[in-house]
């Protein structure tokens, strides 16, 4: 009775919600990636190790010093975010004047480092991290049951992505921002301490990533290879959306989510290569990606 | 910041006047330092471990193929594990089910490789810099995916058990020492053949894309094609190493087609020097190397390598090579 397309209504709507969930993290983190793009000209390869960062900070902000969830979702973005600025300054901040793939190499160096750390302290199996109280249980929507938690997750990724954008497009540091990503050393000119502001950026896409690893604590194990196989699928997500436009990757990042949702419905074996496939697609037919300026 | 100027192996080029062409293309330095390689080549098997010498040959012949697109036209392929894989897979699978000869096999391999570089090479040749690096990255994981699910890949548990067969149909290549002449040999004509590609009329356009593409257009030639072709090439020798590399320990896994044996052969094309004609093979032989002395320390390899990309970015971007050749002002 409840066949949509010849599928059972709750399956489908759970593989929508399990692909608007991802999507949340796929518009997070390309978000991130854009931001940092967009000032610094370097892709931030190190983004899914911070993003396995922040899921691990929770853990060890609860399990180590019995701060739970709400502050975590605090304090882990402000700790992650502090190394990206500690790494900023130490050593990305040298290659500005080189080539940009000097920092794509970098970064990914900066990755490795960091998964293999963790990796030796914790294993490769994962740990858990249990759904705060306030947030557990499901709602019955009628047609299906839906986990509270990941509900949460939804909204709070796409409030998360509409303040940065806000921040960006309408207020006075995001213009100072966007001015800087057209031409720095005129903004400079105007007295504007354009290096701080690099640096804060990175910090801040850095701990945007670090917010979405706490959010995805509580739903994948926290485990130390989390971001890396998550990373190349937003690389991928950027390449489609193109990193020019703010909006655009955030977009891109949920409507890419909801499709892999519903190939797992439709053709479960194609799920995981759906959107590299989309990839190639649009490489065809817009070279320069949905979004992006040619 | 959105113009640099500072191309990426600028670092590694001296200056033009050293270009004189000798013997095939190769200066005086580098005819003595391929003397060096062949010498080591016909003697290192009786003083090391042949196995090893093999392992770290394919690496080495590997590494040679990546440098040539990076190197010399610019472009960095975070997915060459992909034709390095698939090449392996292709080879194990022909000698293993279709019991073919080791040179068919590893012919099919490349071959294989090579299609799979034309096709994601010309969806990737449509963007430039980091995009393109992204995309390669995403179609290689794609790549691998398909080697996940794919009957034939034998999936976690790879294709096993791969006869090493007759080479021709008539020498047997089960003595290790037999087999190692077949790999230098198959290295040394590999790495031969990246020199002379780069040294041909064709491999200077390509230079000159890298140094500047609008200017290469404007010249008349088709820069996409070039391109393309290049990574086709690069693609080729990509699948002979990885084909090899399955032949000669009998084993074909997905650890050959995962992101990180992408950036394993990035690392040691950047640790020997990027667009020098030795640094690949200086560089596999000293990542191989660590590897197997370090290899029971776990993840901590790991973090060694991502240690070592980050000085070589940061302190060391000639390479070894080249800041040997710099050191001697000769070209390597």
């Amino acid at each position: 009775m409840d066949d949509l397309f010849g599928i059972p209504a709750p399956l489908l709507f759970g593989q929508l919600l399990l692909g608007l969930i991802n999507g949340a993290f796929y518009a997070m983190l390309s978000l991130g990636l854009a931001v940092i793009f967009g000032l610094l000209n370097i892709v931030n390869m190190a983004h899914g190790a911070q993003f396995m960062m922040g899921a691990f900070a929770a853990w060890m902000l609860l399990n180590w010093l019995g701060i739970g969830y709400w502050a975590a979702l605090l304090l882990a973005p402000i700790i992650v975010g502090i190394t990206g600025i500690i790494l900023e300054k130490a050593f990305i901040s040298r290659l500005y004047k080189l080539d940009h793939l000097y920092g794509l190499l970098l970064t990914f160096g900066l990755a490795l480092i960091i998964e293999g750390v963790f990796r030796n302290e914790f294993g490769s199996s994962g740990l858990p991290y249990r759904i705060p109280a306030e947030l557990s249980g499901a709602w019955d929507l009628g047609f299906m049951f839906m986990p509270v938690y990941r509900g949460w997750v939804v909204i709070a990724a796409l409030i998360l992505c509409l303040a940065t954008w806000l921040i960006i497009e309408k207020t006075r540091l995001g213009a100072y921002l966007r001015a800087a990503t057209e031409n720095a050393a005129l903004v400079q000119a105007f007295g504007v301490n354009v290096p701080r502001m690099v640096t804060l950026t990175y910090g801040f896409g850095v701990a945007l990533a670090a917010v979405g690893g706490v959010l995805a604590a509580p739903i994948y194990s926290v485990n130390p290879q989390m971001g890396s196989n998550l990373i190349i699928v937003v690389f991928a997500v950027v390449v489609i959306g193109g990193m020019g436009s703010i909006l655009g990757s955030i977009l891109t990042g949920f409507a890419l989510g909801i499709v892999e949702g519903l190939t797992k419905v439709f053709w479960p074996e194609a799920s995981a290569t759906v959107i590299f496939v989309i990839m190639a697609i649009v490489l065809l037919a817009r070279p320069a990606g949905l979004f992006g300026r040619a | 910041m959105a113009d640099t100027t500072t191309t990426i192996t600028a670092a590694a080029i001296p200056d033009p006047a050293q270009e004189s062409h000798g013997v095939w293309g190769f200066t005086r330095a580098q005819l003595a330092a391929l003397g060096l390689l062949i010498a080591f080549l016909a003697v290192a098997p009786f003083l090391l471990y042949p196995v090893f010498l093999m392992k770290l040959l394919c690496f080495a012949l590997f590494a040679c193929a990546f440098n040539l697109l990076i190197g010399y036209v610019g472009l960095l392929s975070f997915g060459h594990a992909a034709y390095f894989g698939m090449g392996g897979y292709l080879a194990g699978h022909a000698a293993k089910a279709w019991g073919l000869t080791p040179e068919i096999s590893i012919l099919l391999g490349a071959v294989t490789a090579g299609l799979l570089g034309a096709v994601a090479g010309s969806l990737a040749i449509r963007r430039q810099g980091i995009y393109f690096a992204m995309i390669t990255l995403a179609l290689a994981q794609m790549v691998y995916f398909f080697c996940v699910q794919a009957p034939f890949t034998g999936g976690e548990d790879g294709i096993q058990a791969i006869p090493r067969g007759k080479l021709f149909g008539a020498i047997p290549l089960d003595q290790d020492m037999a087999m190692y002449w077949v790999v230098a040999a198959i290295f040394l004509g590999g790495f031969l053949l990246v020199h002379r590609i780069i040294h041909s009329p064709y491999g200077q356009v390509l230079k000159s894309i890298r140094e500047n593409e609008p200017r290469a257009t404007s010249l008349g030639y088709r820069t996409d094609d070039y391109k393309l072709m290049a990574f086709i090439l690069s693609a080729t020798l990509a699948g002979v190493a990885g084909a090899t590399k399955s032949i000669v320990f009998g084993i074909a896994t997905l650890t050959d087609v995962h992101w990180s044996m992408s950036g394993e052969v990035v690392l040691m094309t950047l640790v020997g020097g990027l667009g020098t004609v030795f640094g690949p093979v200086v560089g596999a032989a000293v990542i191989v190397t660590m590897q197997n002395y370090l290899a029971e320390m776990g993840a901590w390899v790991t973090v060694i390598q991502g240690v070592i990309f980050v000085l070589c970015v940061l302190a060391f971007r000639r390479g070894l090579v080249g800041e040997i050749g710099n050191a001697l002002k000769v070209k390597l």
